[in-house]
Protein backbone atom coordinates (compact mmCIF):
# COMPACT_ATOMS: atom_id res chain seq x y z
CA UNK A 1 0.00 0.00 0.00
CA UNK A 2 3.13 2.25 0.80
CA UNK A 3 4.33 2.71 -2.50
CA UNK A 4 0.81 3.09 -3.54
CA UNK A 5 0.20 5.49 -1.41
CA UNK A 6 3.30 6.87 -2.58
CA UNK A 7 2.02 7.05 -5.96
CA UNK A 8 -1.76 8.80 -5.50
CA UNK A 9 -1.20 11.60 -2.99
CA UNK A 10 -3.15 14.34 -2.03
CA UNK A 11 -2.00 16.50 -4.37
CA UNK A 12 -2.07 14.10 -7.67
CA UNK A 13 -5.56 13.24 -6.51
CA UNK A 14 -6.45 17.19 -5.92
CA UNK A 15 -5.04 17.97 -9.54
CA UNK A 16 -7.17 14.90 -10.96
CA UNK A 17 -10.20 16.34 -9.64
CA UNK A 18 -9.53 19.60 -10.33
CA UNK A 19 -6.94 19.91 -13.14
CA UNK A 20 -5.95 23.70 -13.25
CA UNK A 21 -5.52 25.25 -16.68
CA UNK A 22 -7.97 22.85 -17.79
CA UNK A 23 -9.44 24.78 -20.90
CA UNK A 24 -8.94 25.37 -24.25
CA UNK A 25 -7.46 28.75 -25.82
CA UNK A 26 -8.96 30.58 -27.71
CA UNK A 27 -5.72 32.44 -30.15
CA UNK A 28 -3.21 30.00 -28.93
CA UNK A 29 -0.24 30.73 -31.02
CA UNK A 30 0.85 26.65 -30.62
CA UNK A 31 -1.38 23.61 -30.20
CA UNK A 32 -0.24 20.05 -29.73
CA UNK A 33 -2.10 17.02 -29.39
CA UNK A 34 -0.76 13.48 -27.89
CA UNK A 35 -2.26 9.92 -27.49
CA UNK A 36 -1.08 6.89 -25.37
CA UNK A 37 -2.63 4.29 -28.18
CA UNK A 38 -2.04 1.79 -25.57
CA UNK A 39 -4.53 3.26 -22.88
CA UNK A 40 -6.53 5.56 -25.53
CA UNK A 41 -5.15 8.61 -23.31
CA UNK A 42 -5.59 11.69 -25.27
CA UNK A 43 -4.98 15.65 -24.51
CA UNK A 44 -4.33 18.48 -26.52
CA UNK A 45 -1.97 21.47 -25.66
CA UNK A 46 -1.93 24.80 -26.35
CA UNK A 47 0.32 27.72 -25.49
CA UNK A 48 0.58 31.10 -25.87
CA UNK A 49 4.44 32.66 -26.62
CA UNK A 50 5.95 36.15 -24.60
CA UNK A 51 8.30 38.12 -25.47
CA UNK A 52 11.71 36.43 -25.91
CA UNK A 53 10.69 32.78 -26.55
CA UNK A 54 8.02 32.97 -22.75
CA UNK A 55 5.75 30.46 -22.36
CA UNK A 56 2.94 33.43 -21.56
CA UNK A 57 0.21 30.89 -21.25
CA UNK A 58 0.02 27.49 -20.58
CA UNK A 59 -3.49 24.87 -20.67
CA UNK A 60 -5.18 21.70 -21.93
CA UNK A 61 -7.62 19.69 -22.82
CA UNK A 62 -8.33 15.62 -22.60
CA UNK A 63 -8.88 12.62 -21.06
CA UNK A 64 -6.65 10.10 -19.66
CA UNK A 65 -6.14 8.89 -15.61
CA UNK A 66 -5.46 10.34 -12.35
CA UNK A 67 -1.79 10.29 -13.42
CA UNK A 68 -1.84 11.96 -16.88
CA UNK A 69 -4.28 14.60 -16.22
CA UNK A 70 -2.41 15.58 -12.34
CA UNK A 71 1.24 15.64 -14.28
CA UNK A 72 -0.15 17.85 -17.26
CA UNK A 73 -2.03 19.70 -14.43
CA UNK A 74 1.18 20.40 -12.92
CA UNK A 75 3.35 20.53 -15.90
CA UNK A 76 0.57 23.73 -16.75
CA UNK A 77 1.30 25.53 -13.27
CA UNK A 78 4.79 24.74 -13.21
CA UNK A 79 5.84 25.92 -16.69
CA UNK A 80 3.78 29.41 -17.17
CA UNK A 81 6.16 32.05 -17.12
CA UNK A 82 9.21 30.21 -18.12
CA UNK A 83 11.65 30.35 -21.06
CA UNK A 84 11.82 27.40 -23.95
CA UNK A 85 15.16 26.65 -22.76
CA UNK A 86 14.12 26.71 -18.68
CA UNK A 87 10.90 24.27 -19.70
CA UNK A 88 12.60 21.88 -21.85
CA UNK A 89 15.70 21.66 -18.77
CA UNK A 90 12.91 20.85 -16.21
CA UNK A 91 11.46 18.63 -18.87
CA UNK A 92 14.66 16.55 -18.51
CA UNK A 93 14.94 16.59 -14.97
CA UNK A 94 11.08 15.72 -14.57
CA UNK A 95 12.08 12.64 -17.00
CA UNK A 96 14.51 11.46 -14.97
CA UNK A 97 12.85 11.28 -11.87
CA UNK A 98 9.65 9.33 -13.68
CA UNK A 99 12.36 7.09 -14.93
CA UNK A 100 14.84 6.68 -12.15
CA UNK A 101 15.46 3.52 -10.33
CA UNK A 102 12.97 3.07 -6.93
CA UNK A 103 14.66 4.65 -3.95
CA UNK A 104 16.58 7.33 -5.41
CA UNK A 105 16.51 10.73 -4.29
CA UNK A 106 14.45 13.33 -6.60
CA UNK A 107 16.79 16.06 -8.46
CA UNK A 108 15.92 19.54 -7.02
CA UNK A 109 14.92 22.58 -8.44
CA UNK A 110 11.50 20.45 -9.37
CA UNK A 111 9.17 21.91 -6.92
CA UNK A 112 5.24 20.41 -6.57
CA UNK A 113 6.32 18.11 -9.73
CA UNK A 114 8.31 15.70 -7.27
CA UNK A 115 4.71 14.43 -6.04
CA UNK A 116 5.31 12.55 -9.13
CA UNK A 117 8.24 10.86 -8.29
CA UNK A 118 6.35 7.57 -6.83
CA UNK A 119 5.88 6.98 -10.51
CA UNK A 120 9.08 5.65 -10.87
CA UNK A 121 8.39 2.33 -8.50
CA UNK A 122 5.28 1.67 -11.96
CA UNK A 123 6.75 1.78 -14.79
CA UNK A 124 3.89 0.94 -16.68
CA UNK A 125 2.36 4.39 -15.29
CA UNK A 126 5.82 6.30 -16.69
CA UNK A 127 3.90 6.68 -20.27
CA UNK A 128 0.81 8.49 -18.32
CA UNK A 129 2.86 10.71 -16.40
CA UNK A 130 5.00 11.91 -19.59
CA UNK A 131 2.03 12.21 -22.17
CA UNK A 132 1.85 15.78 -21.40
CA UNK A 133 5.31 16.89 -21.22
CA UNK A 134 5.81 15.40 -24.96
CA UNK A 135 2.98 16.83 -26.00
CA UNK A 136 4.41 20.27 -25.02
CA UNK A 137 7.70 19.87 -26.31
CA UNK A 138 6.21 19.11 -29.98
CA UNK A 139 4.53 22.34 -29.50
CA UNK A 140 7.68 24.07 -28.43
CA UNK A 141 9.36 22.56 -31.09
CA UNK A 142 6.57 23.57 -33.83
CA UNK A 143 5.55 20.27 -34.97
CA UNK A 144 2.12 19.75 -35.93
CA UNK A 145 2.69 16.07 -36.16
CA UNK A 146 0.30 14.24 -32.80
CA UNK A 147 2.43 12.92 -30.46
CA UNK A 148 1.94 9.55 -29.69
CA UNK A 149 3.59 7.48 -26.89
CA UNK A 150 4.20 3.96 -28.54
CA UNK B 1 -29.73 -17.99 -4.88
CA UNK B 2 -28.10 -14.74 -3.01
CA UNK B 3 -24.78 -13.49 -2.87
CA UNK B 4 -24.78 -14.85 0.82
CA UNK B 5 -25.85 -18.10 0.11
CA UNK B 6 -23.60 -18.71 -2.73
CA UNK B 7 -20.53 -17.24 -0.48
CA UNK B 8 -21.33 -19.82 2.03
CA UNK B 9 -21.30 -22.69 -0.39
CA UNK B 10 -18.54 -21.43 -2.27
CA UNK B 11 -15.95 -23.72 -3.68
CA UNK B 12 -13.24 -23.97 -0.92
CA UNK B 13 -10.60 -25.17 -3.94
CA UNK B 14 -10.01 -28.16 -1.12
CA UNK B 15 -13.29 -30.02 -1.42
CA UNK B 16 -14.59 -32.06 -4.44
CA UNK B 17 -18.10 -30.55 -4.70
CA UNK B 18 -21.36 -30.35 -6.63
CA UNK B 19 -22.70 -26.61 -6.84
CA UNK B 20 -26.42 -26.71 -6.97
CA UNK B 21 -28.29 -26.98 -10.17
CA UNK B 22 -25.75 -27.55 -12.50
CA UNK B 23 -24.20 -31.01 -11.19
CA UNK B 24 -21.30 -30.06 -11.51
CA UNK B 25 -18.37 -32.34 -10.18
CA UNK B 26 -15.42 -29.90 -10.20
CA UNK B 27 -11.86 -30.99 -8.47
CA UNK B 28 -10.57 -27.28 -8.95
CA UNK B 29 -7.75 -27.69 -6.38
CA UNK B 30 -6.68 -30.42 -8.79
CA UNK B 31 -7.16 -28.20 -11.85
CA UNK B 32 -5.47 -25.18 -10.11
CA UNK B 33 -2.42 -27.29 -9.72
CA UNK B 34 -2.12 -28.44 -13.30
CA UNK B 35 -1.38 -24.41 -13.77
CA UNK B 36 2.13 -23.43 -12.36
CA UNK B 37 2.19 -19.86 -13.54
CA UNK B 38 -1.46 -19.51 -10.90
CA UNK B 39 1.36 -20.33 -8.30
CA UNK B 40 3.10 -17.41 -7.72
CA UNK B 41 3.00 -14.06 -6.00
CA UNK B 42 2.68 -10.43 -7.27
CA UNK B 43 3.65 -7.92 -4.99
CA UNK B 44 3.67 -10.13 -2.37
CA UNK B 45 0.15 -11.25 -2.64
CA UNK B 46 -1.02 -14.56 -4.39
CA UNK B 47 -1.92 -13.94 -8.00
CA UNK B 48 -5.21 -13.28 -8.73
CA UNK B 49 -5.19 -14.00 -12.99
CA UNK B 50 -8.57 -12.54 -13.83
CA UNK B 51 -7.25 -11.64 -17.78
CA UNK B 52 -7.85 -14.54 -19.42
CA UNK B 53 -9.63 -13.02 -22.40
CA UNK B 54 -6.50 -11.36 -23.48
CA UNK B 55 -4.78 -14.34 -23.35
CA UNK B 56 -4.87 -17.56 -20.94
CA UNK B 57 -2.27 -19.28 -18.79
CA UNK B 58 -0.97 -23.14 -20.33
CA UNK B 59 -1.47 -26.21 -18.41
CA UNK B 60 1.67 -28.65 -17.60
CA UNK B 61 -0.01 -30.39 -20.51
CA UNK B 62 0.97 -28.48 -23.00
CA UNK B 63 4.74 -26.85 -21.19
CA UNK B 64 5.19 -30.30 -21.38
CA UNK B 65 4.43 -31.23 -24.64
CA UNK B 66 6.18 -28.37 -26.02
CA UNK B 67 9.25 -29.55 -23.54
CA UNK B 68 8.77 -32.99 -25.42
CA UNK B 69 8.75 -31.62 -28.96
CA UNK B 70 11.78 -29.50 -28.62
CA UNK B 71 13.56 -32.37 -26.48
CA UNK B 72 13.28 -35.13 -28.77
CA UNK B 73 10.86 -34.35 -31.75
CA UNK B 74 12.77 -30.85 -33.22
CA UNK B 75 12.85 -31.30 -37.08
CA UNK B 76 11.33 -29.34 -39.80
CA UNK B 77 7.99 -30.88 -41.77
CA UNK B 78 7.04 -32.30 -44.88
CA UNK B 79 10.46 -32.19 -45.65
CA UNK B 80 12.79 -34.87 -44.10
CA UNK B 81 13.41 -38.88 -44.77
CA UNK B 82 14.54 -38.80 -41.89
CA UNK B 83 13.13 -40.12 -38.29
CA UNK B 84 13.03 -36.80 -36.47
CA UNK B 85 11.53 -34.71 -39.10
CA UNK B 86 8.62 -37.58 -39.87
CA UNK B 87 7.74 -37.74 -35.96
CA UNK B 88 7.53 -33.38 -36.32
CA UNK B 89 5.39 -34.13 -39.18
CA UNK B 90 3.41 -36.74 -37.50
CA UNK B 91 2.62 -34.72 -34.24
CA UNK B 92 2.08 -31.93 -36.67
CA UNK B 93 -0.85 -33.56 -38.76
CA UNK B 94 -2.24 -34.89 -35.72
CA UNK B 95 -2.78 -31.59 -34.04
CA UNK B 96 -4.37 -30.55 -37.20
CA UNK B 97 -6.92 -33.57 -36.94
CA UNK B 98 -7.41 -32.62 -33.33
CA UNK B 99 -8.71 -29.45 -34.13
CA UNK B 100 -10.46 -30.51 -36.70
CA UNK B 101 -12.87 -32.69 -34.42
CA UNK B 102 -12.82 -30.23 -32.07
CA UNK B 103 -14.78 -27.77 -34.08
CA UNK B 104 -16.53 -30.36 -36.07
CA UNK B 105 -14.84 -29.50 -39.36
CA UNK B 106 -15.84 -32.17 -42.04
CA UNK B 107 -12.51 -32.18 -43.49
CA UNK B 108 -9.08 -32.13 -41.72
CA UNK B 109 -7.69 -30.25 -44.87
CA UNK B 110 -10.41 -27.74 -44.30
CA UNK B 111 -8.05 -26.43 -41.06
CA UNK B 112 -5.41 -24.31 -41.62
CA UNK B 113 -3.00 -23.27 -39.39
CA UNK B 114 -2.36 -19.27 -38.77
CA UNK B 115 -0.61 -16.89 -36.58
CA UNK B 116 -3.66 -16.31 -34.55
CA UNK B 117 -7.13 -14.67 -35.25
CA UNK B 118 -5.72 -11.52 -36.70
CA UNK B 119 -3.42 -13.56 -39.58
CA UNK B 120 -7.01 -15.33 -40.23
CA UNK B 121 -8.64 -12.51 -40.82
CA UNK B 122 -6.30 -10.68 -43.25
CA UNK B 123 -5.94 -13.99 -45.13
CA UNK B 124 -9.85 -14.52 -45.82
CA UNK B 125 -9.53 -10.83 -46.69
CA UNK B 126 -6.87 -10.35 -49.36
CA UNK B 127 -7.50 -13.45 -51.05
CA UNK B 128 -11.17 -14.69 -51.05
CA UNK B 129 -11.93 -10.24 -50.39
CA UNK B 130 -10.29 -9.26 -53.42
CA UNK B 131 -11.36 -12.34 -55.51
CA UNK B 132 -15.07 -11.98 -54.94
CA UNK B 133 -15.60 -8.33 -53.85
CA UNK B 134 -15.89 -5.74 -56.13
CA UNK B 135 -15.96 -1.68 -56.10
CA UNK B 136 -19.39 -0.73 -54.99
CA UNK B 137 -20.02 -3.82 -52.82
CA UNK B 138 -20.99 -4.18 -48.96
CA UNK B 139 -19.28 -5.95 -46.17
CA UNK B 140 -21.18 -6.07 -43.00
CA UNK B 141 -19.42 -6.47 -39.21
CA UNK B 142 -20.32 -5.02 -36.13
CA UNK B 143 -19.92 -2.51 -33.56
CA UNK B 144 -18.43 -4.52 -31.05
CA UNK B 145 -15.84 -6.06 -33.43
CA UNK B 146 -12.10 -6.09 -32.15
CA UNK B 147 -9.80 -3.98 -34.17
CA UNK B 148 -9.01 -6.99 -35.88
CA UNK B 149 -11.86 -7.72 -37.43
CA UNK B 150 -12.16 -3.67 -38.82
CA UNK B 151 -9.15 -2.82 -39.92
CA UNK B 152 -8.35 -5.52 -42.42
CA UNK B 153 -11.74 -4.85 -43.94
CA UNK B 154 -11.32 -1.07 -43.80
CA UNK B 155 -8.20 -1.79 -45.63
CA UNK B 156 -9.68 -4.23 -48.24
CA UNK B 157 -12.10 -1.90 -48.75
CA UNK B 158 -9.71 0.97 -49.73
CA UNK B 159 -8.31 -1.47 -52.07
CA UNK B 160 -10.68 -1.58 -54.15
CA UNK B 161 -13.39 1.05 -53.39
CA UNK B 162 -15.95 -1.56 -51.44
CA UNK B 163 -17.83 -0.12 -48.00
CA UNK B 164 -18.14 -1.39 -44.69
CA UNK B 165 -21.68 -1.54 -43.19
CA UNK B 166 -21.66 -1.63 -39.27
CA UNK B 167 -24.94 -3.46 -37.13
CA UNK B 168 -25.44 -1.12 -34.51
CA UNK B 169 -25.11 -2.32 -30.22
CA UNK B 170 -27.96 -2.27 -27.90
CA UNK B 171 -27.37 -0.27 -24.55
CA UNK B 172 -27.52 -3.92 -23.34
CA UNK B 173 -24.45 -4.85 -25.37
CA UNK B 174 -26.21 -7.14 -28.18
CA UNK B 175 -26.74 -6.56 -31.76
CA UNK B 176 -29.36 -5.25 -33.05
CA UNK B 177 -30.81 -8.06 -35.32
CA UNK B 178 -33.17 -5.99 -36.79
CA UNK B 179 -30.71 -3.35 -38.41
CA UNK B 180 -28.54 -6.60 -39.40
CA UNK B 181 -31.52 -7.73 -41.05
CA UNK B 182 -32.07 -4.24 -42.81
CA UNK B 183 -28.53 -4.17 -44.03
CA UNK B 184 -28.15 -7.50 -46.18
CA UNK B 185 -28.60 -6.20 -49.60
CA UNK B 186 -27.71 -7.50 -53.03
CA UNK B 187 -24.89 -5.14 -52.15
CA UNK B 188 -23.60 -7.66 -49.36
CA UNK B 189 -21.13 -10.21 -50.73
CA UNK B 190 -19.86 -11.12 -46.88
CA UNK B 191 -20.75 -10.87 -43.28
CA UNK B 192 -17.69 -10.95 -40.37
CA UNK B 193 -18.88 -11.52 -37.19
CA UNK B 194 -17.28 -12.12 -33.66
CA UNK B 195 -18.75 -15.20 -32.28
CA UNK B 196 -18.65 -13.56 -28.34
CA UNK B 197 -17.62 -9.68 -27.90
CA UNK B 198 -14.07 -9.95 -25.70
CA UNK B 199 -15.21 -6.82 -23.83
CA UNK B 200 -18.92 -7.14 -23.36
CA UNK B 201 -18.67 -10.56 -22.99
CA UNK B 202 -22.16 -11.03 -25.12
CA UNK B 203 -23.11 -13.98 -26.91
CA UNK B 204 -24.23 -13.51 -30.47
CA UNK B 205 -26.89 -15.54 -31.79
CA UNK B 206 -24.53 -16.71 -34.25
CA UNK B 207 -26.44 -19.45 -35.80
CA UNK B 208 -29.17 -16.75 -36.73
CA UNK B 209 -26.72 -14.74 -38.07
CA UNK B 210 -25.67 -17.11 -40.59
CA UNK B 211 -28.73 -18.48 -41.65
CA UNK B 212 -30.31 -14.65 -42.58
CA UNK B 213 -27.15 -14.43 -44.13
CA UNK B 214 -27.23 -17.14 -46.34
CA UNK B 215 -30.84 -16.90 -47.28
CA UNK B 216 -29.62 -13.74 -48.58
CA UNK B 217 -26.85 -15.73 -50.67
CA UNK B 218 -23.97 -14.18 -48.46
CA UNK B 219 -20.94 -15.95 -46.85
CA UNK B 220 -20.22 -15.45 -42.97
CA UNK B 221 -16.64 -15.22 -41.35
CA UNK B 222 -16.84 -15.97 -37.88
CA UNK B 223 -14.12 -14.23 -35.51
CA UNK B 224 -14.44 -17.06 -32.43
CA UNK B 225 -11.33 -15.73 -30.66
CA UNK B 226 -13.47 -15.75 -27.88
CA UNK B 227 -16.01 -18.44 -28.49
CA UNK B 228 -13.87 -21.11 -29.18
CA UNK B 229 -12.72 -21.43 -25.80
CA UNK B 230 -15.93 -20.87 -23.87
CA UNK B 231 -18.74 -22.49 -26.29
CA UNK B 232 -18.79 -26.14 -27.72
CA UNK B 233 -18.07 -25.37 -31.73
CA UNK B 234 -19.89 -26.82 -34.35
CA UNK B 235 -18.30 -25.17 -37.73
CA UNK B 236 -20.96 -27.58 -40.11
CA UNK B 237 -24.12 -26.94 -37.56
CA UNK B 238 -23.68 -23.30 -37.80
CA UNK B 239 -22.97 -23.76 -41.05
CA UNK B 240 -20.10 -20.96 -40.77
CA UNK B 241 -18.01 -20.03 -43.99
CA UNK B 242 -14.93 -19.07 -42.09
CA UNK B 243 -14.09 -19.77 -38.61
CA UNK B 244 -11.13 -17.94 -37.43
CA UNK B 245 -9.33 -18.19 -33.49
CA UNK B 246 -6.55 -18.04 -31.70
CA UNK B 247 -4.64 -20.30 -29.75
CA UNK B 248 -3.13 -18.53 -27.05
CA UNK B 249 -7.22 -17.81 -25.83
CA UNK B 250 -7.92 -21.44 -25.63
CA UNK B 251 -4.20 -22.15 -23.27
CA UNK B 252 -1.93 -23.05 -25.46
CA UNK B 253 0.75 -21.07 -27.23
CA UNK B 254 0.96 -17.69 -28.48
CA UNK B 255 1.75 -17.25 -32.54
CA UNK B 256 -1.02 -20.38 -33.27
CA UNK B 257 -4.12 -19.99 -34.47
CA UNK B 258 -6.48 -21.38 -36.94
CA UNK B 259 -8.59 -20.50 -40.38
CA UNK B 260 -11.15 -22.67 -40.91
CA UNK B 261 -13.29 -22.73 -44.46
CA UNK B 262 -15.36 -24.82 -46.25
CA UNK B 263 -13.45 -26.73 -48.81
CA UNK B 264 -15.53 -25.27 -51.52
CA UNK B 265 -14.00 -21.81 -50.83
CA UNK B 266 -10.68 -22.24 -49.85
CA UNK B 267 -10.38 -23.87 -52.87
CA UNK B 268 -11.45 -21.42 -55.22
CA UNK B 269 -8.80 -18.64 -53.25
CA UNK B 270 -5.91 -17.56 -54.48
CA UNK B 271 -2.66 -17.98 -52.14
CA UNK B 272 -2.03 -15.60 -49.54
CA UNK B 273 1.88 -15.78 -48.90
CA UNK B 274 4.16 -17.62 -51.68
CA UNK B 275 6.63 -19.80 -50.40
CA UNK B 276 8.00 -23.29 -49.30
CA UNK B 277 5.42 -26.00 -49.04
CA UNK B 278 2.82 -24.28 -50.20
CA UNK B 279 3.68 -25.54 -54.13
CA UNK B 280 3.55 -28.70 -56.05
CA UNK B 281 5.73 -27.38 -59.10
CA UNK B 282 8.42 -24.66 -59.32
CA UNK B 283 9.76 -23.76 -62.61
CA UNK B 284 10.60 -19.44 -63.16
CA UNK B 285 7.87 -20.05 -66.39
CA UNK B 286 5.05 -21.25 -63.88
CA UNK B 287 4.46 -22.38 -60.41
CA UNK B 288 1.66 -24.77 -59.54
CA UNK B 289 0.57 -24.89 -55.94
CA UNK B 290 -0.22 -27.32 -53.71
CA UNK B 291 -3.16 -28.97 -52.45
CA UNK B 292 -5.55 -27.63 -49.72
CA UNK B 293 -4.58 -26.94 -46.42
CA UNK B 294 -1.04 -26.89 -47.82
CA UNK B 295 -1.77 -24.01 -50.25
CA UNK B 296 -1.73 -21.54 -47.76
CA UNK B 297 0.61 -22.22 -44.96
CA UNK B 298 4.06 -21.07 -46.65
CA UNK B 299 7.15 -21.23 -45.21
CA UNK B 300 7.87 -23.37 -42.23
CA UNK B 301 4.77 -23.04 -39.94
CA UNK B 302 4.96 -22.88 -36.06
CA UNK B 303 5.34 -26.33 -35.46
CA UNK B 304 5.38 -26.58 -31.98
CA UNK B 305 2.65 -23.82 -31.24
CA UNK B 306 0.32 -26.24 -33.22
CA UNK B 307 1.27 -29.38 -31.67
CA UNK B 308 0.80 -26.89 -28.24
CA UNK B 309 -2.84 -26.10 -29.37
CA UNK B 310 -3.39 -30.05 -29.92
CA UNK B 311 -2.38 -30.91 -26.38
CA UNK B 312 -4.62 -27.83 -24.98
CA UNK B 313 -7.22 -28.99 -26.92
CA UNK B 314 -7.16 -32.62 -25.51
CA UNK B 315 -6.75 -31.46 -22.30
CA UNK B 316 -10.29 -29.19 -22.47
CA UNK B 317 -11.85 -31.92 -24.12
CA UNK B 318 -11.15 -34.22 -21.17
CA UNK B 319 -12.57 -31.67 -18.59
CA UNK B 320 -15.53 -31.62 -20.93
CA UNK B 321 -16.09 -27.66 -22.45
CA UNK B 322 -19.51 -28.17 -21.43
CA UNK B 323 -18.65 -28.35 -17.60
CA UNK B 324 -16.57 -25.83 -17.85
CA UNK B 325 -18.84 -23.15 -18.99
CA UNK B 326 -21.23 -24.20 -16.70
CA UNK B 327 -18.64 -23.83 -13.97
CA UNK B 328 -17.35 -20.25 -15.76
CA UNK B 329 -21.15 -19.57 -15.73
CA UNK B 330 -21.33 -19.65 -11.81
CA UNK B 331 -18.51 -17.54 -11.24
CA UNK B 332 -19.61 -14.78 -13.73
CA UNK B 333 -22.88 -14.47 -11.69
CA UNK B 334 -21.79 -14.31 -8.15
CA UNK B 335 -19.08 -11.95 -9.72
CA UNK B 336 -21.73 -9.88 -11.40
CA UNK B 337 -23.78 -9.58 -7.99
CA UNK B 338 -21.05 -8.84 -6.12
CA UNK B 339 -19.67 -6.06 -7.81
CA UNK B 340 -23.10 -5.04 -8.98
CA UNK B 341 -23.60 -4.38 -5.10
CA UNK B 342 -20.46 -1.76 -4.67
CA UNK B 343 -21.35 1.66 -4.65
CA UNK B 344 -20.83 3.48 -8.11
CA UNK B 345 -19.97 0.64 -10.31
CA UNK B 346 -21.47 -0.06 -13.40
CA UNK B 347 -21.25 -3.06 -15.12
CA UNK B 348 -20.79 -2.28 -19.19
CA UNK B 349 -21.71 -5.34 -21.31
CA UNK B 350 -25.45 -6.78 -20.25
CA UNK B 351 -26.73 -8.94 -22.79
CA UNK B 352 -28.77 -11.81 -21.75
CA UNK B 353 -26.06 -14.39 -23.02
CA UNK B 354 -22.81 -13.87 -21.88
CA UNK B 355 -19.47 -15.68 -21.26
CA UNK B 356 -17.25 -15.11 -18.14
CA UNK B 357 -16.82 -11.27 -19.29
CA UNK B 358 -16.79 -8.61 -16.60
CA UNK B 359 -16.22 -4.80 -17.78
CA UNK B 360 -17.21 -2.19 -15.68
CA UNK B 361 -16.40 1.48 -14.61
CA UNK B 362 -16.05 2.92 -10.85
CA UNK B 363 -17.10 6.43 -10.48
CA UNK B 364 -14.68 8.62 -12.17
CA UNK B 365 -11.99 6.84 -11.70
CA UNK B 366 -9.81 6.11 -14.52
CA UNK B 367 -9.56 2.21 -15.47
CA UNK B 368 -5.71 2.54 -15.78
CA UNK B 369 -5.75 3.99 -12.07
CA UNK B 370 -8.00 0.80 -10.90
CA UNK B 371 -5.67 -1.76 -12.68
CA UNK B 372 -3.01 -0.46 -11.20
CA UNK B 373 -4.25 -0.63 -7.57
CA UNK B 374 -5.66 -4.02 -8.75
CA UNK B 375 -2.25 -5.10 -9.78
CA UNK B 376 -1.01 -3.74 -6.53
CA UNK B 377 -3.14 -6.42 -4.64
CA UNK B 378 -1.61 -8.92 -6.49
CA UNK B 379 -5.38 -8.69 -9.41
CA UNK B 380 -4.30 -8.75 -12.59
CA UNK B 381 -7.01 -7.52 -15.42
CA UNK B 382 -7.09 -5.61 -18.10
CA UNK B 383 -7.57 -1.90 -18.19
CA UNK B 384 -8.60 -0.04 -21.36
CA UNK B 385 -10.16 -0.06 -24.80
CA UNK B 386 -9.46 -4.20 -25.07
CA UNK B 387 -8.54 -3.10 -29.25
CA UNK B 388 -12.12 -2.10 -29.23
CA UNK B 389 -12.24 1.64 -29.02
CA UNK B 390 -15.78 2.09 -31.68
CA UNK B 391 -17.47 -0.10 -28.81
CA UNK B 392 -16.05 2.59 -25.65
CA UNK B 393 -17.73 4.97 -27.84
CA UNK B 394 -20.52 3.87 -27.90
CA UNK B 395 -20.87 3.33 -24.71
CA UNK B 396 -19.60 6.40 -23.73
CA UNK B 397 -16.31 5.65 -21.71
CA UNK B 398 -12.52 5.83 -22.71
CA UNK B 399 -12.24 2.54 -21.51
CA UNK B 400 -13.80 -0.30 -19.35
CA UNK B 401 -11.63 -2.75 -16.13
CA UNK B 402 -12.30 -6.13 -18.04
CA UNK B 403 -12.18 -9.42 -15.28
CA UNK B 404 -12.39 -12.14 -17.79
CA UNK B 405 -12.83 -15.44 -16.05
CA UNK B 406 -11.38 -19.19 -17.22
CA UNK B 407 -12.20 -22.58 -15.11
CA UNK B 408 -9.22 -22.46 -12.93
CA UNK B 409 -10.42 -19.25 -10.94
CA UNK B 410 -12.20 -19.59 -7.50
CA UNK B 411 -14.88 -17.71 -5.65
CA UNK B 412 -12.44 -16.95 -3.39
CA UNK B 413 -10.89 -15.07 -6.40
CA UNK B 414 -13.79 -12.93 -7.31
CA UNK B 415 -13.61 -11.69 -3.14
CA UNK B 416 -10.06 -10.84 -3.69
CA UNK B 417 -10.95 -8.94 -6.80
CA UNK B 418 -14.16 -7.49 -4.72
CA UNK B 419 -11.55 -6.35 -1.86
CA UNK B 420 -8.98 -4.83 -4.06
CA UNK B 421 -11.55 -2.69 -5.42
CA UNK B 422 -12.48 -1.69 -2.07
CA UNK B 423 -9.08 -0.10 -1.65
CA UNK B 424 -9.66 1.86 -5.02
CA UNK B 425 -12.13 3.48 -3.31
CA UNK B 426 -10.48 3.85 -0.48
CA UNK B 427 -7.57 5.46 -2.25
CA UNK B 428 -9.72 7.52 -4.20
CA UNK B 429 -12.51 8.56 -1.58
CA UNK B 430 -12.59 12.25 -0.61
C1 LIG C 1 -12.79 -11.09 -30.38
C2 LIG C 1 -11.34 -11.07 -30.74
N1 LIG C 1 -10.99 -11.05 -32.03
C3 LIG C 1 -9.71 -11.05 -32.41
C4 LIG C 1 -8.68 -11.03 -31.49
C5 LIG C 1 -7.27 -11.00 -31.98
O1 LIG C 1 -6.59 -12.14 -31.64
P1 LIG C 1 -5.03 -12.27 -31.87
O2 LIG C 1 -4.42 -11.04 -31.31
O3 LIG C 1 -4.66 -13.50 -31.10
O4 LIG C 1 -4.81 -12.41 -33.33
C6 LIG C 1 -9.00 -11.05 -30.14
C7 LIG C 1 -7.95 -11.07 -29.12
O5 LIG C 1 -7.52 -10.12 -28.55
C8 LIG C 1 -10.36 -11.06 -29.76
O6 LIG C 1 -10.70 -11.06 -28.47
Amino acid sequence: MSELRELYQEVILDHNKHPRNFHEMPGADRQAEGFNPLCGDQLTVYLKLGADQKIEDLSFVGSGCAISKASASLMTDALKGKSFSEAKAIFEKFHSMVTASPGLEAPDGLGKLAVLAGVCEFPARVKCASLAWHTLNSALDGSSEAVTTE
Amino acid sequence: MSVHAKTAEKMTGDSMMKTQGSKLEFNLKKIREEFPALHQKVHGKPLVYLDNAASTQKPRAVIEKLHHYYTWDNANIHRGVHTLSQRATDEYEAAREKVRAFIHAQKTSEVIFTRGTTESINLVAQTYGRQNIKAGDEIIISHMEHHSNIVPWQMLVEQIGAQLKVVPVTDAGELDLEAYQNMLSEKTKLVAMVHVSNSLGTINPMKKIIDVAHQAGVPVLVDGAQSVNHLEINVQELDADFFVFSGHKLFAPTGIGVLYGKESLLENMPPYQGGGDMIRQVSFEKTTYNDLPYKFEAGTPHIAGAIGLGAAIDYVQELGMSQLASYEKEVLDYATKALSALPGLKVIGQAKEKTSVLSFVLQDIHPHDIGTILDNEGVAVRAGHHCTMPLMQRFGVPATVRASFAFYNSFEEVDALLEAIKKVQEVFKG
